[in-house]
């Protein structure tokens, strides 16, 4: 499971649902927040996919900006806390 | 000069009266209306706007306008009825229940709460808040909805997201409701509608587009909550309403718009934000204010968000040329 990533699945999400299929100015590194691309309603939509899609579910305490400030920053959240559930 | 927890202090009388002089060049050049229509809540920013355009246009030529719902705290009407009396401005009650129930707003947002919690009826008190951040961990705008049984018997979750818009969505039947209401009494007076949102709901988006941010003018809009306490004190208005915490009176459920919105006391939120956009750095704001740098940190980049994802409240409706 560990072995997984996330980032291309999320990647995918983002482009289709937030930038209506635009992906140019979206990198593994960019500032979702700071370049507008997500907002808390975009948190709640992302929360409901990753949820949905790896059976897994988000605490409250998770919910911070570090977890979900960028695509790179989603992947390293997601394989240490799918780390930690199978360990 | 190095930054001090009172640098954001105004001098009330000549921004008083400055906002008064104002507001008669605007109401009688720009929008060439005889008189103003005001919304009052019984809430600080309202009484306020209401005693500047009192002060501006006479109180003969400005209709106050009270327009509770069944959601409403009584002591609401109550305070604001103190206000129009102080400064002998008339009113007029307008309920709004009826028409928020025509639209089916109530049955669309409970029918909401109850997917959430589904022993939830009318019987029920409810509220949606944003958690505090107290450990300053930069916590997520994420609303959690709160509902009390008629024991009092409190119980809270995560919304998920298609219930949080669709309680969010029916809620704001309400403020559109009342901005109806205020067009309907200023256009048959030809009167102008004069908005009471402060620095803080304006800038940072706490309000409803075509709801309580329609208006003509925003007369204090550039003013920070704090400052607007100072014109309230400056202006007169009733003690009552400046010792009351501030409510949203939008949910059944008693609701600061602390846990609603804004997270922290606006006499912290304000200070902060004032130094920020002052250029003051965090160190120098954390010192006067006896707060940590990264508490400073987080309180600043919540600003720096809310401010950025409601820009399109604020906008006008963009036209492709």
């Amino acid at each position: 499971m560990s072995e997984i990533k996330y980032s291309e699945l999320i990647r995918s999400f983002i482009v289709d649902n937030f930038l209506f299929g635009d992906d140019s100015q979206l990198k593994f590194d960019t500032p979702l927040f700071e370049k507008g691309i997500i907002d808390s309603t975009g948190v709640l939509e992302l929360v409901s996919f990753i949820e949905e899609n790896y059976k897994i579910t988000i605490q409250d305490d998770e919910l911070v900006q570090d977890n979900f400030s960028s695509i790179n920053s989603i992947e390293n959240f997601l394989q240490n806390k799918l780390n930690h559930q199978n360990s | 000069m190095p930054f001090q927890k009172d640098l954001i202090l105004i001098n009330p009388k000549a921004e008083a009266e400055r906002i008064i002089k104002e507001l008669r060049e605007i109401v009688a050049k720009k929008l060439h209306k005889r008189g103003a229509v005001v919304g009052v809540s019984g809430g600080i920013d309202s009484s306020v706007v209401l005693a500047l355009c009192a002060n501006a246009f006479g109180p003969e030529k400005v209709l106050a306008l009270m327009m509770p719902d069944r959601d409403s705290s009584p002591d609401s009407l109550n305070l604001a009825k103190k206000l129009v009396e102080k400064f002998k401005v008339p009113y007029i009650i307008e309920d709004i229940t009826d028409a928020v129930k025509g639209f089916g707003a109530y049955q669309k947002r409970d029918e909401a709460v109850k997917k959430v919690f589904p022993e939830y009826d009318e019987s029920y008190k409810m509220k949606i808040v944003l958690p505090k951040d107290d450990e300053a961990k930069g916590k997520l705008n994420v609303y959690y909805v709160t509902i009390i049984s008629p024991n009092g018997e409190e119980k809270t979750a995560r919304l998920p997201l298609a219930e949080y818009l669709q309680i969010v969505a029916a809620s704001n039947f309400k403020q559109r409701s009342r901005t109806n209401f205020l067009y309907y009494h200023a256009e048959a007076r030809n009167y102008a509608v004069i908005g009471t949102g402060n620095k803080n709901e304006h800038e940072q988006g706490f309000f409803v587009k075509y709801g309580d941010g329609g208006a003509d003018i925003k007369p204090i809009a550039h003013l920070f909550k704090t400052q607007v306490y100072q014109l309230a004190e400056y202006l007169g208005v009733p003690d009552e309403i400046q010792k009351r915490t501030p409510t949203t009176d939008t949910y059944s459920a008693e609701q600061t718009q602390e846990e609603f919105f804004f997270r922290l006391p606006y006499s912290v939120l304000d200070r902060i934000w004032f130094g920020w956009e002052k250029g003051f750095s965090s160190k120098e704001i954390a010192e006067a204010l006896d707060l940590s740098e990264s508490q400073v940190n987080v309180v600043i980049n919540d600003i720096k968000q809310k401010i950025k994802t409601t820009e399109y409240l604020r906008m006008e409706p963009i036209s492709l040329g």
